[in-house]
């Protein structure tokens, strides 16, 4: 069966050369980084060379780049370790509706432990507006959040303008720019974050490689309290493969990612544009323009996605949905309730993200084999069914 | 694939889709913001389920546990099909995960709802009370899931079997929480009033 990988979002392939770079961390290069001989050392030297790499990606410096398990982790040590070490100045902290889980439930976390959350909403594209930073941050307000890229619904945030306003009122800013960096041109000076998280597997490294960067002198306290692995803010052995894994995609990255953009972009713009001329009742997710290059989002009517991301799988399509019965809390996805979008509606999330080896078959086959799912799965559906009982009264 | 194989053969075949244009009774439960909305129709004679249809939005789960209630209704007298359970259409089924065990609620509520309509219809003018009417489908979304754990509630609104939590109504704006709980997670309530 032909196989279509459309889930960028939920991890990208290992790169070939990632793998080749990973392997001899696995065997004859097994050294624990803190051990003093020459084996311990060898290590050490692949996770420093590593770091660099990384630190380059996103133009800060190595002493700014801390290894981390996930995104998830970065995200959890950004939020708590920025936010417990500003404490005396204040407890206020100023997130968008539509972070990930791992920085909302942080602040979740924050706040049985004194903190107050502010959540900044969104217009109908997903975006934030700077001005309404602005108007949330208070007297009290030590830190804001705000993530870079929505791996979702894919709009880009103007998180420069924002890092400026949080600036202007000595306001730490972080940012989740995991399904951004490795992606889209980044550079940590220039859109001038205080902290920013990344992940390994969303730009062809592996999974349980991340990092969190935090600017040079800002205070952040540990996340993982040990040993001195990590400037002592993250102890715990390191994971050696993981981090040459992310080194080298990285450095692949700096080199391939306007290729991939360039090579996904039209596609995805393809698809965009056909899907909804093929099938009625579709919207766009997102914001049009200012979109991640490889990702296209759409609600579906009167269906739900899982049905549909079932359906496919049989035909080989791997996509990803936002719906309540996709996700195990069988909650509707905050970031489509908060752009306004309704329940029923949420319900028939789909997402569709590039990789690199998508091909302009691969989308002609999507747009054949999906628009006939769509409409066995809507005969089914009484919602659609009382849809055309109304249209025809 | 995280569904049994009879599971996902429903999924691709369902039995019966469709609506029955002169019912004699039809049933509708749940809702988008919980996932799943199901509708029933069926024709009876001679108290019997001589045909029985579904349409279903919602996940593979829902489509399949429609489509198998549907078969398991077909040609048994009403009696029968209200007694079928949402253990017995799981178990039908060759069981399904634990978070969506509340579709199997949804199929035969969905199901007694048409069952009933046909014996209200029957009754005509004179109302009367059934001691047995199913259980109105809550209408919010904070109703369908436990309020700690954010876990499905079925037909037990008071007790989460996702995190082992008893609950009650809370006497201020009647949703579910902590059993024994002076704050309420909806409205912060502190205490009941007297």
């Amino acid at each position: 069966m032909k196989r279509v990988y459309l889930d960028h979002i939920a991890s990208t392939p290992l790169h070939s050369e990632v793998f080749e770079a990973i392997v001899p961390h696995l065997k004859e290069n097994f050294g624990n980084p803190q051990s003093l001989h020459s084996v311990g050392q060898e290590a050490l030297k692949a996770v420093e060379e590593a770091r660099e790499k990384v630190a380059q990606l996103i133009h800060a410096r190595p002493s700014e780049v801390y290894f981390t398990s996930s995104g998830s982790e970065s995200n959890n040590f950004a939020l708590k370790g920025l936010a417990h070490a500003q404490k005396s100045r204040g407890t206020h902290i100023v997130l968008s509706a539509v972070e990930h889980q791992s920085v909302l439930h942080s602040a979740k976390s924050l706040e049985k432990l004194g903190f107050r959350t502010s959540l900044v909403p969104v217009d109908k594209f997903g975006m934030v507006n700077p001005e309404d930073v602005k108007k949330a941050i208070t007297k009290e307000t030590v830190l804001v959040s705000v993530m870079l890229a929505n791996s979702e619904v894919g709009t880009v945030q103007p998180v420069e303008e924002i890092a400026g306003v949080c600036r202007k009122r000595d306001v730490l800013f972080h940012t989740d720019a995991v399904a951004a960096v490795g992606n889209i041109p980044v550079n940590v000076t220039e859109l001038g974050v205080d902290a920013l998280s990344l992940a390994g597997n969303q730009f062809y490294g592996p999974k349980g490689s991340a990092a969190l960067f935090v600017k040079k002198g800002t205070r952040i306290l540990p996340f993982i309290e040990g040993g001195i692995q990590e400037g002592g803010r993250r102890a715990g052995t390191e994971d050696v493969a993981a981090i040459v894994g992310m080194g080298k995609a990285a450095e692949i990255a700096m080199r391939d990612m306007a290729k991939r953009a360039e090579k996904e972009r039209p596609l995805r713009d393809r698809l965009i544009q056909e899907f909804p001329r093929r099938v009625d009742h579709v919207f766009l997710t997102g914001h049009p323009e200012k979109r991640l290059p490889y990702h296209a989002s759409f609600c579906i009517e009167f269906i739900e996605g899982e049905a549909m991301l079932l359906n496919l799988d049989m035909q080989g399509i791997s996509a990803s949905s936002g719906s309540a019965c996709t996700s195990k809390a069988l909650k509707a996805s905050h970031v489509l309730l908060a752009m306004g979008i309704d329940h029923a509606l949420a319900q028939g999330s789909l997402v569709f993200s590039l990789i690199e080896g998508t091909t302009t078959k691969d989308i002609d086959y999507l747009l054949e084999v999906f628009p006939p799912v769509i409409e066995r799965l809507r005969k089914m559906s009484p919602l659609y069914t009382q849809y055309l009982e109304e249209k025809e009264k | 694939m995280i569904y049994s194989e009879k599971v996902m053969e429903h999924f691709q075949n369902p039995r019966n889709v469709g609506v029955i244009k002169d019912a004699d009774g039809v049933g509708q439960v749940g809702n988008p913001v919980c996932g799943d909305v199901m509708s029933f129709s069926i024709k009876v004679k001679d108290n019997r389920i001589k045909d029985v249809k579904f349409q279903t939005f919602g996940c593979g789960a829902a489509i399949a546990v429609s489509s198998i209630v549907s078969e398991m209704a077909m040609g048994k007298t009403l009696e029968e099909a209200m007694k079928i359970t949402n253990e017995s259409v799981a178990e039908e089924l060759g069981g399904l995960p634990k978070n969506k065990l509340h579709c199997s609620n949804l199929g035969a509520d969905a199901l007694h709802a048409a069952i009933k309509d046909y014996q209200e219809k029957q009754k005509g003018a004179h109302k009367e009370k059934d001691e047995e009417v199913p259980a109105e489908k809550p209408a919010e979304s904070e109703a369908c899931r436990c309020p700690y754990c954010e876990g499905p509630l079925g037909e037990l609104k008071d007790f989460c079997s996702a995190c082992n939590l008893e609950l009650e109504d809370c006497p201020e704006c009647g949703k579910a929480k902590k059993k024994g709980a002076k704050d309420c997670p909806h409205c912060g309530a502190t205490k009941p009033r007297i």
